[in-house]
């Protein structure tokens, strides 16, 4: 017996999911136990090494007597819950979500947000009315670009670059709302600011709104070649 | 980390080093009252300032700069000498709010959110300032002027216009036994009044656990929108295990058309400091926050005189009133973010931090202010402590009904011959309140009654029978929320008070849920388009699916409550959701 099953002898949690029974250990959030059942439940800001904190909100699910739906990443399972995790009510919001997510975002390079747009049915059209976050790309150190205008406001950069992982305190948020977008001190540039690049926040973008430059620059054509001498370049221009 | 940013020469940094000296060793907990400090000095915060604080406390500058920006009344750039805000919500935009600025943007030549080019005047449009029944509000800089008008932009900014004084009324005079007497009951007054009774009382003859037994007897339930019971959040916070615990006097008020916290804290300020300290007796906490929404500075100042007389008094401080209990009180200020009334919104400020709330549970009886066990009330719930322990909670229960025992208080405004604040014995029908006390609607017939607040219901003529307590108002579908009734006559257009609550969703969502952030500004999107007359036939399917996804999805009431009062009203006046509806006068057919 391993110490998962042993845990579960001693204080497992039973509750049922889609018609299923499934016992997990105290603690354990819905979408892991969905998960021990094969239940994919679609998430976006998610990321299992980082804090959850229910943003995206796409992870919600029905709880029968809970007032609301409720976000599986976070919420704990407890005893004789019963969850549904994809119904009509839950199809509403996620579909709602991802489609105003949509008008308000380049999606282009987010293949799973794509996936996860056709599985909900969600209409392209609905929201085009609605204002757009169209922001110019910032080009400013030789190791990435920052493209916010297919930025998902997930918070996983600034949750890296903070108490998740690098303790530099790079970037934060600025403005609130619709208007919210992720800032340096004043907009300084990277180098001005105190990045080290690390460059973790890029591994942990789910879009394409941090994306290395020689990806990048292989997108608009150039060869590894030029591309190879310009960031030498780039280097040497920095030294001085 | 580099700090070493350009100075232009102008910018003299040595008073804001001494300046920063009392804040410094507290960290990041200090990061909102030296900001608002710093701007004190400099009208602004520009770059180096921004930098020299939040190396003086710790704090990392990305950090830094997004708390300036989240909040409205931290600015980054220069504004004028004195700051006009005119207020853009319902009731003050119907009252002629808006005539008002377009008056004061001609006379100045600027437009809202400008300064005039000799750097004298800052022009904003501001959310709801708290003073409804004096429609539209006006504030210059901290003073408040009453029932602005558009002909005379000169004479409001020189101030010589009438300022906010409360008016009081109702059946009974309970909670307001000390207020709209023109200036703030003094420490003596209120005692000479039996206050400080129920403290004494608690400290000399109860224990910690009779206080919360009282309170839970009495039957008392949250007046901050929640309608939960105070008793059982005393009782939590008090068997949680710590020795370090906090209660906080929620004093944020910011939800449009309630303005009732403001009137208890400049008129009468000790009775819910006494609460305080009852609740910090009660839950074996030793400090107090009242947390104050920056634009009320003149409580704020009425408050922090109250505070210095308790302690003159011997009712706050160490050993009060001779016991072995102690207690201090703190107050914050915050700084234009109504998401800062939510609870977890508001420890994120007093930390130091932007207003995000926080997920729950855990909750803020186990983990709060910086973790610990804390118990957050609203300045009304509070208010009405001193009154439960001294008088006990049979006496309480002798007004109201079974399951909302006491009285309540209700902010009147909009098309009513007497806006006000009213106080009346829960049970009393909503007729009562509009009609007999307040004097009816004017200029028309009733069309509306936004009940609840911005994140309330539309009532109409059919309800004015309902009672005014928890039970009747819940059945009837319409939310008690801060006590605000709000009256819109048969002329008013609807769709212009709709866009003007979606816009006050959109502007102050945090943005940290995805509903709640982009579902704010789509409503407001859709319904501003249908306010200007375009109305489009997937509008209200629409506005349904984004209303729903916020009530369901949201991370926090927020976001949860942004879409009620249009739901409500797509039930209450399809007519005006549809292409070639009208919509002033809307019936109900
Ligand atoms: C967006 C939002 C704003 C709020 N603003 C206030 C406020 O200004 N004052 C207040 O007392 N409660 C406010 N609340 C409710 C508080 O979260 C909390 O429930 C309340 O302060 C508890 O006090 P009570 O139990 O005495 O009602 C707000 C809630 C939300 C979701
Ligand atoms: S690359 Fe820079 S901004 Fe990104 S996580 Fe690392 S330090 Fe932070
Ligand atoms: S509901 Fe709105 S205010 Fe609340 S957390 Fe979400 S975005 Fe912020």
């Amino acid at each position: 017996m391993n110490i998962q099953q042993e845990k579960i002898l001693n204080g497992g949690i039973t509750l049922t999911i889609d018609d299923q029974e499934v016992t997990v250990p105290p603690g354990t959030t819905i979408l892991s136990a969905a998960g021990a059942l094969g239940t994919v439940i679609p998430t976006i800001c998610y990321h299992d090494h980082l804090t959850a904190y229910g943003i995206c909100r796409l992870c919600v699910v029905e709880v029968e007597q809970a007032r609301v739906l409720q976000p599986a990443c976070v919420a704990e399972a407890r005893e004789g819950m019963t969850v549904h995790t994809r119904n009509t009510r839950v199809e509403r919001s996620r579909r709602t979500i991802l489609e105003m997510l949509d008008s308000a975002v380049n999606l282009e390079e987010a293949p799973e947000i794509q996936a996860q747009l056709d599985d909900y049915g969600a209409n392209r059209e609905r929201f085009e009315n609605g204002e757009r976050r169209s922001l110019p790309i910032i080009d400013d150190n030789p190791m990435f670009l920052r493209d916010y205008s297919q930025c998902v406001l997930c918070w996983r950069c600034v949750q890296v670059c903070a108490d998740d992982a690098q303790y530099t305190y790079a970037i934060n948020f600025s403005g609130r709302g619709f208007e919210t977008s992720i800032d340096t001190f004043f907009e300084q540039s990277l180098p001005e600011s105190t990045c080290v690049f690390c460059g973790q926040c890029v591994d942990v973008c789910p879009t394409g709104a941090l994306k290395p430059k020689r990806e990048w620059l292989l997108e608009q054509g150039q060869t590894p070649d030029e591309i190879m001498q310009m960031t030498r370049m780039e280097r040497r221009r920095r030294k001085t | 980390m580099s700090f070493d940013l350009p100075t232009p020469p102008e910018l003299d940094l040595d008073p804001l080093v001494a300046r920063l000296n009392p804040y410094a060793p507290s960290g990041r907990t200090a990061l909102l009252p030296a900001l608002h400090a710093a701007q004190e000095l400099y009208g602004y915060l520009p770059e180096p300032v921004a930098a020299e604080v939040g190396r003086r406390l710790g704090v990392a500058l990305a950090d830094v700069y997004g708390v300036i920006d989240f909040y409205a009344m931290f600015y980054k750039e220069p504004v004028g000498k004195q700051i006009v805000r005119v207020c853009g919500d319902p009731p003050c935009a119907q009252a002629g709010g808006g005539e008002v600025l377009e008056a004061l943007s001609k006379h100045l030549g600027v437009q809202a959110g400008e300064v005039t080019t000799d750097g004298e005047w800052t022009l904003e449009r501001a959310p709801c300032l708290g003073r409804c029944e004096h429609a539209p509000a006006v504030m210059i800089d901290d003073l408040p002027l009453a029932q602005a008008t558009s002909d005379q932009p000169q004479a409001l900014l020189s101030a010589e216009w009438e300022q906010v004084t409360s008016r009081v009324d109702g059946d009974l005079r309970a909670l307001t036994r000390n207020c709209g007497n023109g200036a703030p009951t003094t420490i003596e007054a209120y005692e000479a009044g039996g206050g400080y009774a129920g403290l004494r009382k608690a400290v000399s003859e109860m224990a910690p656990a009779d206080v919360v037994e009282e309170i839970k007897a009495s039957g008392l339930v949250g007046r901050g929108g929640a309608a939960f019971p105070p008793g059982v959040k005393w009782e939590g916070a008090a068997s949680a295990p710590g020795e370090l615990k906090y209660v906080i006097n929620n004093a944020d008020e910011s939800e449009p058309g309630t303005f009732k916290d403001r009137v208890l804290l400049e008129d009468d300020p000790h009775s819910s400091l006494e609460g305080m300290i009852i609740a910090g007796y009660a839950t074996g906490a030793e400090k107090g926050y009242i947390y104050i929404r920056g634009e009320y500075r003149n409580a704020e100042n009425i408050l922090g005189v109250a505070i210095e007389e308790a302690k003159r008094q011997g009712v706050l401080g160490a050993k009060i009133l001779g016991s072995d209990f102690g207690f201090e009180i703190e107050i914050r200020r915050g700084a234009g973010a109504y998401i800062c009334g939510e609870e977890t919104a508001l420890f994120e400020s007093i930390e130091g931090k932007r207003g995000f709330p926080r997920i729950k549970p855990p909750f803020p009886t186990t983990h709060g202010l910086f973790g610990k066990p804390t118990v957050v009330n609203n300045v009304e719930t509070l208010a009405n402590v001193p009154l439960i322990i001294r008088d006990g909670s049979q006496t309480f229960r002798q007004v109201g009904t079974e399951q909302s025992p006491g009285t309540k208080l209700f902010c009147l405004s909009g098309d009513v011959a007497r806006p006000g604040l009213y106080e009346v014995p829960f049970g009393v029908p909503l007729r009562h309140l509009l009609d007999d006390l307040a004097g009816g609607v004017v200029g028309g017939e009733l069309q509306g009654i936004l009940f609840g607040g911005a994140a309330g219901a539309f009532a109409t003529q059919e309800h004015l029978d309902v009672k005014l307590t928890f039970e009747d108002l819940s059945e009837a579908g319409l939310p008690l929320g801060s006590g605000v009734v709000m009256i819109f006559n048969e002329s008013r257009d609807m769709r212009q008070v709709l866009s003007g609550l979606a816009h006050f969703f959109a502007d102050e969502s945090c943005g940290k849920c995805y509903p709640c952030q982009l579902g704010t500004q789509r409503q407001y999107e859709i319904l501003l388009e249908m306010a200007n007359g375009h109305v489009l036939s997937g509008d209200v399917d629409k506005l349904t699916d984004v209303g729903w996804t916020m009530v369901d999805a949201s991370l926090c009431g927020l976001g949860q409550t942004a879409a009620t009062a249009v739901l409500s009203a797509i039930e209450t006046w399809p007519a005006l959701f549809s292409e070639n509806g009208a919509h002033g006068a809307t019936s109900n057919d």
